[in-house]
C-alpha cells in the first residue's frame, strides 16, 4: 500500500518547508492562530488546575493538540457548524462560545451550557464517533435547503474503530455532504495505542475506501493544518463533498485527571513530543518573519490571563444546580408521571428548606 | 369523507400529507425510495415528492438515525423507517444516547422532531429477527414518546401528530395490521398524543391492550358477551406518555383488570401498567391484576407463534381467574 506523504509547512524549529500541494497561509492568519494557541494553551492549563482544586469534576486536556483545536475553529465561516468531542473545549471556545459556558457540564451540571443553534456548535459528544453522523445530517440538511454551509466534525484515533465512524464517512461520501472530518491522532485511546486500533498505513487511508480524499497532516504544524483544513472547507463548500483529514499529533497530558499515563507510556516519549510543541514552532516562524514582536506577544498573554482569571472567578461560585430543573427539559410536555415526580421532589426540597439548619 | 385504507395506506397518506404541508419533512431509510419500502408504506412518495424528500440511504441503521438527528439539529423534520423491529437495534445508541437526550442535554434549546417508524411485532409468519416486540427498550428510555396505533385511523392521525410535534417519537406499527382495510377519515382532527381510547365500555372487567393486541382484546370481549360477561377494552395508543387516568378510571369502575401484550412479560410495559393499576386502584380491585403476554422466549418460528401470542381464549382464561366466586 502506498504511503501518504504528510503535509508539513513548518519544521520543528519553525523553518518554512516547501510543499508542492499546499501554499503557506498568509502571515496575518498565522499571527491570529498564534494568539489562539496562546489562549488555548492557557485554557488547558487553567482547566487542569481547576480540576486539582475540585472546581471541575474532570477535564480532558488538549495540551499538545492546540494547533488542531484552534485551526478547526478558524477555518470555519460564520454560518458553518462544528461537531466537537469532550476533548475539544479549546475549539469550541475559539468558535466563540464563552469558556464558562463550555465548562458547565464538566463542573457538574447536567447540560452542555451553551446554545448549540446560536453558535452552530453541537454539544460536546462523549459517546465516541456518534457526533460524526450528526455532522453528516446537519450538512445534508443544508444541502437540501440550498444553503452554503460546511460542517467540521472532530474525533480521536480510537473513535475510528467505532461503527459510527465508518457509517458517517460512507453516508457523507454517498450524499456528497459538505463535511470535513478531522481525526486528531494523538496516539492513544485512554491507554490503548494506535497499533491496536488499526494496522492501516494511516488513518487518512480510510477515507480512500469510502471514496473521499484522505489527507495526512502534521497536527502540530498550525500552518499546514490551516492550509489543509482550509482547502477541505473550500472543496466542501464548492460541492466537492467530504474530506478525511488525519492530524498527526500527541496528547501531552494524561487522558483525564483520573488517568495514570505512566502505566502505558514512557516519559521519554512524552518529552520527545513536547519538543514538537505547536506554539514553539509557530512562534519561531512568525518571529523570523518579524510579524510577531514582544508587544503583540504580551498582548496575547494578557488576554489569555484575563480569560483564565474570569474562569477562576466564575468557577469559584460552587452553588449546586437547581434540582427541580432536572425534569424541565426531558420533553416539551411532561408526562403525567414525570409531572408527579417533579412535584414530589419539589415538596421534598420545600420541606428541607422549612427545616431549621441544625436538624438537617 | 371516509376512505377504505389498509394501515400501510393510512401511514402512506399521513406521510404524503405531511410532506405536502411542510417543506422540512423528509422521509428516508432502506428501500423506501423507488420500491416504496418492503411493506410498501412509502409507495409513490419519491415519485411524487422527488428523491430529495424521500430517499434511500446506505444500509446502516445507526447511520440513518444519526443522520436524522443531525438534520433535525439543522431545522428538518425527518421521518425514518427501520425495516424491521429487530433491525433497529444497530441504532440503539443513537436513539438512547442522543435522540432521547438532546433536549435535556441542551436545556431545551435543541429539540429533535424525529419520527422513527418501526414495523413491529409478530403474527405474520415471519422468520427470526422479524417479529420482535421491542417497545420496552424505548418506553424505558426517558425523553422518547412511544406510540403504538391499533386502528388505521389512529395510524394516520397519530403519525401526523408525531411528525408535527416537538420531540422524538418511536412509532410502532403492528405489521399484522398493514394489509387489513378499515374506514379512515383523514380530515378528523389529529388525536392528542398521550390519550388512551376506551374502545368498548364494560361493567365487569377491563382489558388493557395496545397495537396488535387490541383486536385480540376486542375479540375476547365479544366472546365473553355471549357468555354473559361484560368486558371493557382500553386501547392505550400511546405507551409514553401513559394515560394512567383513563386506565385507572375504567378499572375503578369494573374492579378487575387484565393487561394484554405480545412482548415477553418479564420487565415489560404490561408489568408497569399492572403495577400502576395496583398502586392506584387497590381498594377498588376485586382480584389481583393479571397479565396475558408473550412468553419469555426469543420470538418463536412461524409454525409455533400461535402458542406464544396472546389469544382471545388465553385472555378469557385470565378473566375467568379474576376471583368471581369470592365476590
Ligand atoms: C462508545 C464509547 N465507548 C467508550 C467510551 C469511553 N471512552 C471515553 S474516551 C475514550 C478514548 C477515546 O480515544 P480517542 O478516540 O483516541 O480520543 P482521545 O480521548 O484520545 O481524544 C474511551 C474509550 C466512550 N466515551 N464512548
Ligand atoms: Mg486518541
Amino acid at each position: 500500500m502506498e504511503e501518504l506523504r504528510m503535509v508539513r509547512l513548518l519544521d520543528a524549529d519553525g523553518g518554512a518547508v516547501e510543499d508542492d500541494r499546499y501554499p503557506m497561509p498568509p502571515p496575518e492568519v498565522l499571527v491570529d492562530a498564534y494568539r489562539a494557541l496562546v489562549r488555548g494553551k492557557r485554557l488547558n492549563e487553567q482547566a487542569s488546575a481547576l480540576v486539582r482544586q475540585g472546581r471541575l469534576a474532570v477535564y480532558p486536556s488538549s495540551r499538545g493538540q492546540e494547533a488542531c483545536q484552534v485551526t478547526a475553529a478558524a477555518v470555519l465561516r460564520p454560518g458553518d457548524w462544528l461537531f466537537p468531542t469532550y476533548r475539544d473545549t479549546v475549539a469550541v471556545v475559539e468558535r466563540g462560545v464563552d469558556p464558562v459556558e463550555v465548562l458547565t457540564l464538566l463542573r457538574g451540571d447536567w447540560h452542555c451550557g451553551y446554545d448549540p443553534s446560536r453558535h452552530r456548535v453541537a454539544p460536546q459528544a462523549t459517546p465516541l464517533a456518534t457526533q460524526l453522523l450528526h455532522a453528516v445530517g446537519a450538512a445534508h440538511a443544508a444541502t437540501l435547503r440550498g444553503e452554503d454551509t460546511v460542517v467540521l466534525a472532530l474525533c480521536g484515533d480510537g473513535a475510528t474503530s467505532e461503527g459510527d465512524f465508518h457509517e458517517a464517512l460512507n453516508f457523507a461520501a454517498v450524499f456528497a455532504a459538505p463535511v470535513v472530518f478531522l481525526v486528531q491522532n494523538n496516539k492513544y485511546a485512554i491507554s490503548v495505542p494506535l497499533a491496536r486500533q488499526s494496522v492501516a498505513p494511516s488513518l487518512a487511508h480510510k477515507g480512500i475506501g469510502y471514496g473521499m480524499p484522505g489527507v495526512l497532516v502534521d497536527g502540530n504544524d498550525t500552518a499546514a493544518l490551516t492550509a489543509v483544513l482550509g482547502e477541505a472547507v473550500t472543496r466542501a463548500a464548492g460541492g466537492g463533498g467530504p474530506t478525511l483529514v488525519e492530524a498527526d499529533t500527541y496528547r501531552i497530558d494524561a487522558h483525564t485527571n483520573a488517568d495514570d499515563a505512566s502505566r502505558y507510556r514512557t516519559d521519554d516519549e512524552v518529552a520527545a513530543w513536547a519538543r514538537r510543541d505547536p506554539l514553539v514552532r509557530l512562534r519561531a516562524y512568525l518571529r523570523g518573519l518579524a510579524v510577531l514582536d514582544d508587544e503583540r506577544e504580551a498582548e496575547f498573554t494578557a488576554a489569555a490571563e484575563a480569560d483564565a482569571a474570569r474562569l477562576r472567578a466564575a468557577l469559584a461560585d460552587d452553588r449546586p444546580p437547581e434540582p427541580a430543573e432536572l425534569f424541565a427539559h426531558v420533553r416539551a410536555t411532561p408526562t403525567p408521571q414525570l409531572a408527579a415526580q417533579a412535584a414530589s421532589l419539589r415538596a421534598e426540597l420545600a420541606a428541607e428548606r422549612r427545616q431549621p439548619e441544625e436538624e438537617r | 369523507m371516509t376512505v377504505k385504507l389498509t394501515m400501510a395506506q393510512a401511514i402512506n397518506a399521513a406521510l404524503r400529507d405531511a410532506l405536502a404541508e411542510d417543506e422540512s419533512v423528509v422521509v428516508f431509510g432502506e428501500d423506501v425510495g423507488p420500491l416504496g419500502g418492503v411493506f410498501r408504506v412509502t409507495d409513490g412518495l419519491t415519485a411524487t415528492f422527488g428523491d430529495r424528500r424521500c430517499f434511500d440511504t446506505p444500509l446502516a441503521e445507526s447511520g440513518i438515525v444519526g443522520m436524522a438527528i443531525g438534520m433535525a439539529m439543522n431545522g428538518m423534520r425527518p421521518v425514518v423507517e427501520m425495516q424491521f423491529d429487530a433491525f433497529a437495534y444497530p441504532a440503539f445508541e443513537q436513539i438512547t444516547s442522543h435522540l432521547a437526550k438532546m433536549a435535556n442535554r441542551t436545556r431545551g434549546r435543541v429539540r429533535l422532531p424525529v419520527v422513527v417508524r418501526v414495523p413491529y411485532a409478530g403474527g405474520i409468519g415471519g422468520v427470526e429477527h422479524h417479529c420482535d416486540s421491542s417497545e420496552a427498550y424505548y418506553a424505558h428510555t426517558p425523553g422518547l414518546t412511544v406510540l403504538a396505533p391499533a386502528t388505521n385511523q389512529d395510524a394516520y392521525g397519530l403519525l401526523r401528530a408525531a411528525i408535527a410535534g416537538p420531540d422524538p417519537v418511536i412509532f410502532l406499527e403492528p405489521k399484522k395490521h398493514y394489509f387489513a382495510p378499515e374506514e379512515v377519515e383523514p380530515e378528523t382532527p389529529v388525536p392528542p398524543i398521550g390519550r388512551a381510547e376506551v374502545r368498548r365500555r364494560g361493567a365487569d372487567a377491563t382489558l388493557i391492550a395496545y397495537g396488535p393486541t387490541v383486536p385480540v382484546a376486542l375479540a375476547a370481549a365479544e366472546l365473553a358477551a355471549t357468555e354473559g360477561r361484560d368486558l371493557g377494552v382500553v386501547d392505550l395508543r400511546s405507551l409514553v406518555p401513559f394515560d394512567e387516568d383513563t386506565v385507572v378510571a375504567e378499572v375503578r369502575r369494573t374492579g378487575r383488570a387484565v393487561v394484554v401484550a405480545e412482548a415477553p412479560g418479564f420487565v415489560s410495559v404490561a408489568s408497569e401498567i399492572a403495577a400502576r393499576i395496583s398502586e392506584r386502584c387497590f381498594h377498588h380491585l376485586e382480584a389481583p391484576v393479571r397479565r396475558v403476554t408473550g412468553f419469555d422466549i426469543p420470538y418463536p418460528p412461524p409454525k409455533l407463534e400461535h402458542h406464544h401470542l396472546p389469544s382471545a381464549e388465553r385472555v378469557l382464561d385470565a378473566v375467568d381467574d379474576l376471583q368471581w366466586d369470592e365476590s
